[in-house]
């Protein structure tokens, strides 16, 4: 009976070890592709450590924005272009959902996770970043009065100072609208008050950061941006500057949190499951912020000093369920159209 | 044996340009066409036609690109005049010099133009260019002057002058000399240049949406609208259908228009009719202002660091930033890479294509003709979304390939390549073939004696054209996966324009002024290949 129940702890053991080096063994040596959009940055010396870890090399592949990245990753449903997508965020989680891009899996690290940021409770997809869409203003130029609520921004004294971009076209463009809808009783009004108050509307951020606001020589003080980009006007300022020229308005923030999700159809799953318990762990989140701009998912990583200092978030931003956006957002956008270009 | 190769060659002449169109256009293009016209596909495009807002939208799209056109057409011919007349080397200079818009970032060259209107008065008041339709044209006009200046300037410069000659001392006026005489031999390169202006308008991109403003649509902006923002595929497939047909009926046409026999002999000293000196001199500075300013605007901003000028960013394209998988530098080189194949592709295919429609039987030739064009009235997402779904499996899963984005430009410089070529083979006098013919040169001969060095006048404009129309291109190489490391330098660009601070937009101006330094000597470069073969009739 001793005899036996050694056997069986014996052979059990060995099953066990053998499972476990199988394990490893089957990733090894595999190669797994991350599709992406052109805002992904990533150290290589990160990536260079999943390998040493893993035994598993990851080849990138990007396209455009994340709106591009998901109609391409819809139109090849099933014979997908990658492994693990990463990228996709809360205004169009639902679209990838609901076309049934992602297989599950639960990451290690996912208790780990700042409360609030994990939207898909059958964990389709993993939240790895999050940032803030805001009204950014240049501290110098404002008026005597500096907007602190969204209704400000309707103030006369405000007037022909606030340049956005068109949901129709740009994410920080849409990420502002679903903030006016998610924080003002009646966003429609909103807007026609907005317009009354001489807001302009650019295709896409770069017309608006650098062809209307201040810091490209426009004459607006107010843009939709993000709230890392004081940041950014400190680290790449042309001579050095102590303090940032443009401060966020803490109540017109969206939340965006962008996810990873393994795609369905993969040829190697379990890879693409390491990856994704990868980019949860402190190596990869700490590369986060100064590469890409935004904040990490787990809680208490350690950011850069320039983060500390001048990127701000905002303590109660406005935030939309997925599929709440997702069924909207057509109509939204139209109404938009409507009340804007008229 | 020497006939067995000559068949091979015909053989050839006719496949290699088929298989690379029919697998890397028509398939894909079909595909989506498809989609377009599947069971919901039907519905998708009967509310189209039933949509006042989309048939708006066409007709918007059709009249801005022909006002585009006939504009660009105006303000550019009496500098492809001053080029015909110009020495060889100056010639040279100027034609790669005009190639530099091709290059320039929208964004940026938006920027440039926005200024201007403001220190002319022009941004407010009853007179308001920012977001209106003549932004728009203007920008089409900058963009597209090399089109004519290159594409008729060339085919002038070799138009024999001696029917003028004969004309003047007849009595003719100068003025009735050239309308009688000259223009009627220039129309198959208007025509030319004419159906690539009009393409180019009908599907630009960021122009529309940035100098004309959010709310302005063209059906272009409406595939990318339906396609990437709205992920509504059968309504963006059905709209890319509509513009497959909108766009051939336009090729067929402008070719129809285009097939008319100038006669070209031999290089003239001097080039045939002229218009007069001071009416040029006028023309030419005021779209040398307009070509100038946003150059001298990118300038300025590519020097001006830490509050005073120098170097420092262009030092700086050398080190990688965060923003970027490589530094920009590794981004030059590898647009340089794409450029060079994408032109060789370019020249081949569309070098043996353009034989085709020349000499080949009567409906290949049309359907060369039209097939090899229309990639540049085709929007970028539609032969992007066509490849993603059409090659998708092996042999032929191209989707991450490096090749596929040589490919993608080398469509668009394909048909500039044809559009360029034809109209100067067609302008061959056929007595001269005829005559070689008869003394006993067999068909080969011919065509290497002959049509070759004739031809290679267009075929050095239009690979002077596709190196451009590559080393610039930005839609179709975003849309397209690629991976990071074959960052081209225009996405580098609008990367660096994608972050605040001024270390950023230093760097992205200086890179822009590499581009325009790159693009301009390698047009040069491309075109003294024909130096010799002018003088060699």
């Amino acid at each position: 009976m001793k005899l036996r129940l050694l056997a069986l702890v014996i052979a059990s053991t060995l099953v066990a070890a053998a499972c476990g080096s199988d394990d490893t063994a089957s990733i090894d040596g595999t190669t797994i592709t991350v599709l992406t959009h052109d805002s992904f940055a990533v150290s290589d010396s990160v990536l260079a450590e999943f390998t040493a870890q893993t035994g598993v090399v990851v080849e990138l592949l990007s396209s455009g924005d994340a709106g591009t990245m998901v109609s391409h990753a819809i139109v090849t449903s099933g014979n997908p272009l990658g492994d693990v997508m990463f990228g996709i965020d809360n205004t169009f989680l639902q679209r990838g959902l609901d076309a049934d891009l992602f297989e599950p899996y639960t990451a290690t690290g996912l208790g780990t996770v700042v409360p609030g940021l994990d939207l898909d409770p059958d964990h389709r997809v993993t939240p790895i970043d999050f940032g803030d869409v805001c009204v950014n203003y240049w501290v110098d130029a404002a008026p005597d009065f500096t907007a602190t609520t969204l209704e400000d921004l309707t103030n006369p004294i405000l007037a022909d100072q606030l340049v956005v971009e068109s949901p129709e076209a740009s994410s920080p463009g849409l990420a502002f609208l679903l903030a006016t809808i998610a924080g003002t009783d009646d966003w429609e009004q909103y807007w026609e008050d907005l317009v009354a108050n001489g807001v302009s509307v650019t295709s896409g951020w770069e017309d608006a950061y650098y062809g209307e606001f201040i810091a490209g020589g426009g004459d607006r003080s107010y843009v939709v941006s993000y709230a890392s980009s004081p940041a950014a006007e400190v680290i790449f300022a042309d001579p050095p500057v102590d303090a940032a020229p443009t401060r966020v308005l803490l109540d017109s923030c969206f939340r965006q949190i962008e996810f990873a999700g393994i795609m369905r159809g993969t040829e190697s799953p379990q890879a693409a499951q390491a990856f994704i318990d990868f980019m949860l762990t402190p190596t990869f989140q700490e590369d986060i912020p100064g590469n890409m701009f935004v904040f990490p998912a787990v809680v208490d990583t350690v950011l850069p000093p320039e983060f500390v200092e001048f990127a701000q978030l905002s303590d109660n931003p406005h935030i939309l369920d997925p599929a709440e956006i997702e069924a909207n957002r057509n109509e939204w956008v139209d109404r938009w159209v409507e009340i804007v270009h008229g | 044996m020497k006939s067995a190769t000559s068949t091979v060659a015909r053989v050839a002449t006719v496949v290699v340009p088929a298989v690379f169109l029919s697998l890397f256009f028509v398939f894909p293009a079909a595909t989506v066409v498809a989609t377009g016209l599947g069971a919901d596909g039907i519905g998708a495009l009967g509310d189209l036609a039933g949509s006042s807002r989309q048939r708006n939208i066409l007709w918007f799209t059709v009249w801005q690109a022909a006002i585009s056109t006939a504009l660009t057409v105006l303000v550019a011919f009496p500098a492809a005049s001053l080029v015909a007349r110009l020495p060889e080397r100056r010639r040279r200079l100027v034609r790669a010099m005009v190639t530099v818009p091709f290059v320039l970032p929208t964004v940026v060259v938006a920027g440039a133009f926005e200024g201007l209107f403001q220190r002319l008065g022009l941004d407010s008041g009853t007179i308001r260019l920012r977001h209106t339709v003549w932004a728009i044209l203007l920008a089409h006009v900058f963009f597209n002057y090399a089109v004519v200046v290159r594409t008729v300037g060339s085919f002038w410069a070799g138009l024999d002058s001696r029917l003028e000659d004969q004309a003047r001392v007849l009595g003719a006026t100068r003025w009735r000399t050239f309308r009688e005489v000259t223009l009627p031999r220039l129309r198959p390169a208007v025509w030319s240049a004419s159906a690539i202006v009009f393409l180019f308008s009908f599907t630009s991109f960021g122009i529309v949406l940035i100098l004309g403003g959010p709310h302005r649509a063209t059906l272009e902006t409406e595939i990318y609208r339906y396609a990437v923002t709205r992920t509504n595929l059968t309504t963006a497939a059905a709209l890319a259908t509509v513009q497959l047909v909108a766009v051939s009926a336009m090729v067929v046409m402008t070719t129809r228009l285009e097939r008319r026999r100038g006669v070209v002999t031999r290089s003239p000293r001097r080039p045939a009719g002229t218009i007069p000196g001071r009416w040029i001199a006028a023309n030419v500075t005021v779209a040398a202002v307009l070509l100038a300013a946003p150059i001298a605007t990118l300038l300025e901003r590519s020097l001006a660091n830490n509050g005073g000028y120098g170097f420092d960013h262009y030092r700086a394209l050398g080190h990688r930033v965060r923003q970027l998988p490589a530094p920009a530098t590794t981004a030059l080189w590898n647009s340089l890479v794409f450029a060079v194949v994408a032109t060789a592709i370019a020249v081949l295919i569309g070098g043996l294509a353009s034989l085709v429609v020349v000499h080949g039987r009567h409906g290949l030739a049309r359907i060369f003709d039209l097939g090899l064009t229309l990639p540049l009235g085709t929007s970028a997402v539609t032969i992007g979304f066509g490849i993603l779904i059409a090659l998708d499996q092996p042999p032929v899963d191209l989707r991450t390939s490096w090749w596929i984005i040589p490919i993608a430009h080398a469509l668009v410089g394909t048909a500039f390549v044809v559009r360029t070529m034809v109209p100067v083979l067609r302008s061959i006098d056929p007595h001269l073939r005829e005559a070689a013919a008869v003394l006993g040169a067999p068909p080969g001969r011919v065509r290497r004696e002959i049509d070759l060095p004739i031809g290679l006048r267009g075929l050095v404009v239009g690979a002077g054209f596709a190196f451009a129309v590559s080393l610039g291109e930005f839609g179709a190489t975003s849309f397209l996966p690629r991976r990071p490391e074959n960052l081209t330098a225009p996405i580098a660009l609008f990367r660096l324009l994608s972050t605040p601070g001024d270390l950023l937009r230093g760097q992205a101006m200086a890179l822009a002024v590499v581009l325009m330094v790159m693009v301009a000597s390698a047009v040069l470069l491309i075109e003294s290949f024909r130096g010799g073969s002018e003088g060699s009739l």
